[in-house]
């Protein structure tokens, strides 16, 4: 394995070689992770500094109006127009070098005949040859995957049943990595999930379930689809118990929250997966947790999954593409390759308010994934910001006009 | 393999565009790269709900009316050019701007004319003056509901009183000018690039 992945290195970076002699153009776009440079201050300095430069008057006769303020919303407006920190999570992460992916084409300007001749031979190899043989491995996958665990709910409940269940899924979910060519690497095993436990993990595409749970064995939360989604999700809670909702059900929180609790209070069921941030990020970035799992009250386990994006990138951006093109992508790519790390369990402090744990499991994760430590929402892929935000900002710009105007009053 | 983005940017464009607003190439490049992010409809212009979609932007008390800064005179669409010229207003002063043609206008990021796009955020009627009822509105926009009318209403007119020299009640951009004129608007009003 290591093999291939070795050689289709030295192929990118050889193309990239060959293109870059042809030509000055630039084959590539210089990387880098910002444009500009932001300042880490706040708005009551910024503006204080502000105000410092225009005036020569003591700080104590401070006014409290300058028209010099508007130039911090103005500085800090145009700074998130040239680059902010959410809107590039909900795209594919830009790479350095071209991977001979047409998907992965950001701006990279083909030059050269030879680059040319390289990706065609490119598409012969993933699309004549990988992608029909990951095709007929997913089938026998899921295949596999529905007519065992159906027969297997037939057996009595019993330590047979669970462990043949446990075997079924994982030899399953084996398969499945095979059909997608995803190459992992686990580390930490010694800290993976146990039984009464909550799993949770950065979440970048559905391929996140089938790479954890090839390494062991978990009770899945989702919601019921229809199709073959739900003929796989029925035939799977046959054989051990799963957590599905309705679609109904799933806004009722109290309901959602005790059907998790009673899961994990159960020692003989599996540990439960979930994936906090509601939605899929580019995994460049952790997005804010939801609370909901980190209100029960059980372990968590947190799990960190990192891809590198040179050999295909696993990002699902559902407002792109749906299920089906996003597998077919995924299968017809040169290589799936990511690294899990397993992170110590980590329970809630005295003191400390669901929140506030979902926030430091959520550093944890970011921190041993190399991922950015974000606080926005995930829903703001598709959804609009909350007002509550900007009330924040007016709430402390008006502390700095009426705190003057009551010392004032005072003297 | 061409960009994902219809249009390309062409060698004599990105020259035009570092005539016009100093800008160096690989800043055009990146900034085109970023321009072609938000275009979510993909048209080669944005459009005020692209902006809006930042949120970082959106929750910026004076978001509107710097979104506005982007869209000339009565229209709603900005190319890139425009797009460019505008961000050209938040580029930093350097001191030895050696191919300095003396024929040339005024840069767009000189001091003067970023004072100007600040005085623009207040001067919604682009009549070249801040009105009392102008004032009222930005500072209502920054304050939100926090402060009542009445304060807000005296320290809009305190701000006219002392500025205001020729008595009509209203600001006008030499008097904007002179308010400021200590005032670090170089630093406060630039942005730093990384490449």
């Amino acid at each position: 394995m290591t093999f291939y992945l070795v050689s289709l290195l030295k192929f990118f970076f050889s193309a990239k070689c060959k293109g870059a002699k042809d030509n000055n153009h630039l084959l590539y776009k210089p990387y880098s992770n910002a444009i500009i440079a932001k300042e880490p201050t706040s708005l009551e300095e910024e503006i204080k500094e502000i105000r410092r430069s225009g005036s020569n008057r003591d700080l104590d006769h401070a006014s409290e109006f300058e028209m010099s303020d508007i130039f911090y919303f103005c500085r800090q407006g145009v700074e998130s127009i040239m680059d902010d920190e959410v809107t590039k999570r909900f795209s594919a992460e830009e790479l350095e070098s071209w991977n001979l992916l047409t998907r992965s084409n950001y701006n990279f300007q083909h030059i050269s005949l030879r680059l040319t001749v390289l990706w065609g031979l490119g598409v012969v190899i993933r699309y004549g040859f990988l992608l029909p043989l990951r095709v007929t491995l997913a089938f026998t996958g899921v295949g596999l995957l529905v007519v065992l665990t159906s027969i297997i709910g037939f057996l009595p409940n019993g330590r047979m049943k669970n462990f043949l269940s446990e075997q079924v899924h994982l030899m399953c979910y084996r398969i499945c990595v095979r059909a997608l060519t995803a190459i992992i690497t686990y580390h930490d095993s010694e800290n993976k999930p146990k039984n009464g436990g909550i799993c949770v993990a950065n979440h970048t595409s559905p391929i996140d379930v089938i790479i954890l749970a090839s390494d062991g064995c978990y009770a899945m939360v989702g919601q019921i689809h229809g199709g073959l989604m739900g003929v796989i999700q029925k035939s799977m809670v046959k054989a051990c118990p799963h957590i599905w909702f309705e679609r109904s059900e799933v806004k009722d929180r109290h309901l959602v929250a005790k059907r998790l609790s009673d899961h994990v209070e159960d020692k003989t069921k599996l540990p439960i997966l979930i994936f906090p941030e509601g939605t899929c990020i580019n995994n460049t970035s952790v997005m804010m947790f939801k609370k909901g799992s980190f209100e029960i009250g059980s372990t968590v386990y947190p799990v960190a999954i990192k891809y590198d994006p040179r050999f295909g990138d696993a990002f699902w951006n559902s407002s792109q593409f749906g299920m089906v093109n996003y597998l077919l992508r995924m299968m017809s790519s040169w290589a799936i390759v990511c690294s899990v790390w397993y992170l110590p369990p980590m329970t809630r402090e005295e003191g400390e308010d669901a929140v506030q744990f979902a926030n430091r499991v959520k550093a944890a994760i970011a921190r041993q994934g190399g991922l950015v430590d974000l606080l926005w929402d995930g829903g703001l892929k598709r959804g609009k910001v909350k007002d509550t935000f900007k009330e924040e900002q007016q709430k402390l710009y008006s502390k700095m006009l009426v705190g003057t105007q009551e010392d004032r009053s005072r003297s | 393999m061409g960009s994902r983005a219809s249009t390309l940017l062409r060698e004599e464009e990105i020259e035009e565009i570092k005539k016009e607003t100093g800008f160096s190439h690989s800043q055009i490049t990146r900034l085109y790269s970023r321009f072609t992010s938000l275009d979510k409809g993909e048209n080669g212009t944005l459009s005020r709900e692209d902006f809006q979609r930042i949120p970082e932007l959106a929750i910026n008390p004076l978001g509107d009316r710097i979104i506005n800064a982007f869209f000339p005179e009565g229209e709603d669409q900005v190319n890139f050019r425009g797009f460019m010229r505008t961000l050209a207003h938040f580029r930093p002063i350097e001191d030895n701007e050696k191919n300095k043609d003396p024929t040339a206008s005024e840069p767009l990021n000189s001091r003067s004319n970023k004072l100007l796009f600040a005085f623009r955020l207040y001067d919604l009627d682009r009549d070249d003056k801040i009105s009392r009822d102008e004032l009222l509105q930005v500072l209502r926009m920054m304050v939100g509901v926090n402060i009542s009318d009445e304060q807000l209403g005296s320290i809009a007119d305190r701000t006219i009183q002392e500025a205001d020299q020729n008595g009509d009640n209203s600001i006008s951009f030499n008097e904007f000018i002179k308010v400021l004129e200590k005032v670090d608007v170089e630093q406060k009003m630039s942005i730093r690039f990384l490449h």
